[in-house]
């Protein structure tokens, strides 16, 4: 379903980025339900059943239900987006998504009017996800973004790379993609949307909330409290000279900045 | 596990520091300069994965408290199983400490680059402030790990070489520190250095006579 009908423009900034190889993208992954290691998820994650494959959507919406995955993309135009993913632990990797909007999404469920934030969740399937018997986060993994975020253009649900199938280790079937925010917001196998009033549970800021905020905009000036965000390292571009300056939104300012301009990115990082 | 040790040094250790009298100590600084050759090897040639500056970093580091760790097995080897490999502990320290050389240049070098960003990385992050700090201390270690040095030094040495004990768990806490989420490994590290430490402290009662078995 990843290929689907490739349709629309490439729709990224910034312009001009070379896609990591399909090799890179999916053996170097943060998917802690499979394993700390990055090359755990590759490992490990094939147990997860993806298909059939459904997503509640409740809380504050039109049409509240369990949707299947067919019915989600039906109609939808998969397009591809090539992005940057830059994580919080300062490394950084690009990647040809393909996947629809989540504002198609949000609009075809219908968002009333007092909805203010969307939470998202991740499978928990102690049977087929090796990881979550250690309690490395309280599982299942949560996100969420404020409504506005949620239905920024660049905002994307992906089902594929590479024009192929999300492979399970990059969070099969349907996954969150949202480029100006550290990759762990990007959640991933999601099964459940919620659009409420009161700001989300969110996983890594319950973990630890000095370290980890609910905005988590990738932000060069405001450091991690254990390593610096100021530069990244280029995963794939070798032994030598593999770091390079970490952009403010991580490039998307442009697109993503005005969402912002009320709010003291120190405070709320 | 008291009852089985006076068996011990008849059964087991005898037999195993006979052998081990014959086994000189130089051929471990040969041997130990295989693995990092072998890494550095393999990162050269894109056989490290997919990230492979983290990758020797990582295994660099690892190997350096893998090392430290058994360089701290040797006194309590010697004292409650009666097995002597007092020989080879210079050869295990001096491996440390080149090993953790090696993590940190792989870390300055390849990783952050940045000269600027070094030192504020060292005042800043915990995790790196207390690593380089467990490193600052192996190098007085490092240089007086010669004969001529204990010869010199007399006493001293063997007060200024229990700074061991302090490298083994800052290095341990260097990982605890810098991991994301709860993780278990580095605690099982500094466990194991903990463990090791307590059975330096003073012998009482009847365990005393073993030392002189």
């Amino acid at each position: 379903l990843g290929i689907g009908s490739i349709a629309g423009p490439a729709f990224a900034a910034p312009t001009g980025l070379t896609p990591n190889t399909l090799e890179e993208i999916t053996n170097y992954n943060n998917y802690y339900e499979f394993g700390t290691g990055k090359e755990d998820p590759a490992e490990n994650a094939h147990s997860l059943v993806t298909s059939p494959w459904s997503v509640e959507i409740n809380g504050l919406v039109d049409r509240p239900g369990t949707y299947a995955l067919e019915d989600i993309l039906k109609g939808k135009d998969i397009e591809e987006r090539i992005y940057r993913l830059r994580c919080v632990e300062a490394w950084s990797m690009v990647i040809p998504w393909n996947g629809f909007q989540l504002s198609a999404l949000l609009d075809q469920v219908g968002v009333q009017s007092g909805a203010k934030y969307v939470a998202f969740e991740t499978a928990f399937r102690p049977d087929e996800m090796v990881g979550v018997s250690r309690p490395v986060l309280d599982w299942p993994y949560r996100e969420g973004l404020r409504l506005d975020e949620a239905m920024n253009p660049l905002t994307l649900m992906a089902t594929g790379l590479y024009g192929k199938d999300l492979p399970a280790q990059n969070g099969a079937p349907l996954r969150l993609v949202v480029p100006w925010k550290y990759g762990f917001k990007s959640i991933k196998s999601i099964v459940r949307i919620t659009l409420q009033e009161d700001q989300p549970f969110t996983s890594w800021k319950d973990a630890n909330h000095r370290e980890y905020g609910f905005y988590s905009n990738v932000n060069p000036t405001v450091d991690h409290p254990r390593w610096s965000q100021a530069t990244e390292r280029v995963i794939g571009a070798g032994l030598f000279g593999s770091r390079r300056e970490t952009d403010m939104f991580n490039g998307y300012g442009d697109e993503v900045a005005s969402m912002y301009s009320d709010l003291d990115l120190q405070k709320n990082y | 596990m008291a009852l089985s040790l006076p068996l011990l040094p008849g059964v087991v250790a005898d037999p195993v520091n006979r052998t081990l009298r014959k086994v000189p100590a130089w051929p471990l600084y040969i041997l130990g300069a295989v693995p990092p050759v072998i890494l550095f090897w393999a990162g050269v040639t894109g056989r490290l994965g997919v990230d492979p500056v983290k990758d020797m970093e990582h295994q660099m580091g690892e190997w350096g408290l893998w090392l430290l760790i058994a360089g701290l097995c040797v006194t309590p080897l010697r004292r409650y199983a009666g097995i002597s490999l007092l020989k080879y502990r210079r050869a295990l320290g001096l491996l440390a400490f080149f090993y953790i050389l090696g993590h940190l240049l792989i870390w300055l070098v390849l990783d952050v680059q940045i000269l600027s960003q070094i030192w504020a990385d060292i005042v800043k992050r915990p995790y790196i402030t207390v690593g380089m700090g467990a490193f600052v201390l192996m190098i007085p270690l490092a240089v007086t790990s010669n004969n001529r040095s204990i010869r010199r030094l007399g006493k001293t040495w063997r007060q200024l070489h229990k700074l061991v004990y302090a490298t083994a768990l800052l290095g341990s806490l260097h990982f605890i520190l810098l991991v994301k989420g709860f993780q278990i490994e580095p605690y099982i590290y500094m466990g194991a250095i903990l463990a090791l430490l307590a059975l330096r402290l003073p012998l009482t009662g009847k365990r005393r006579s073993l030392r002189t078995a």
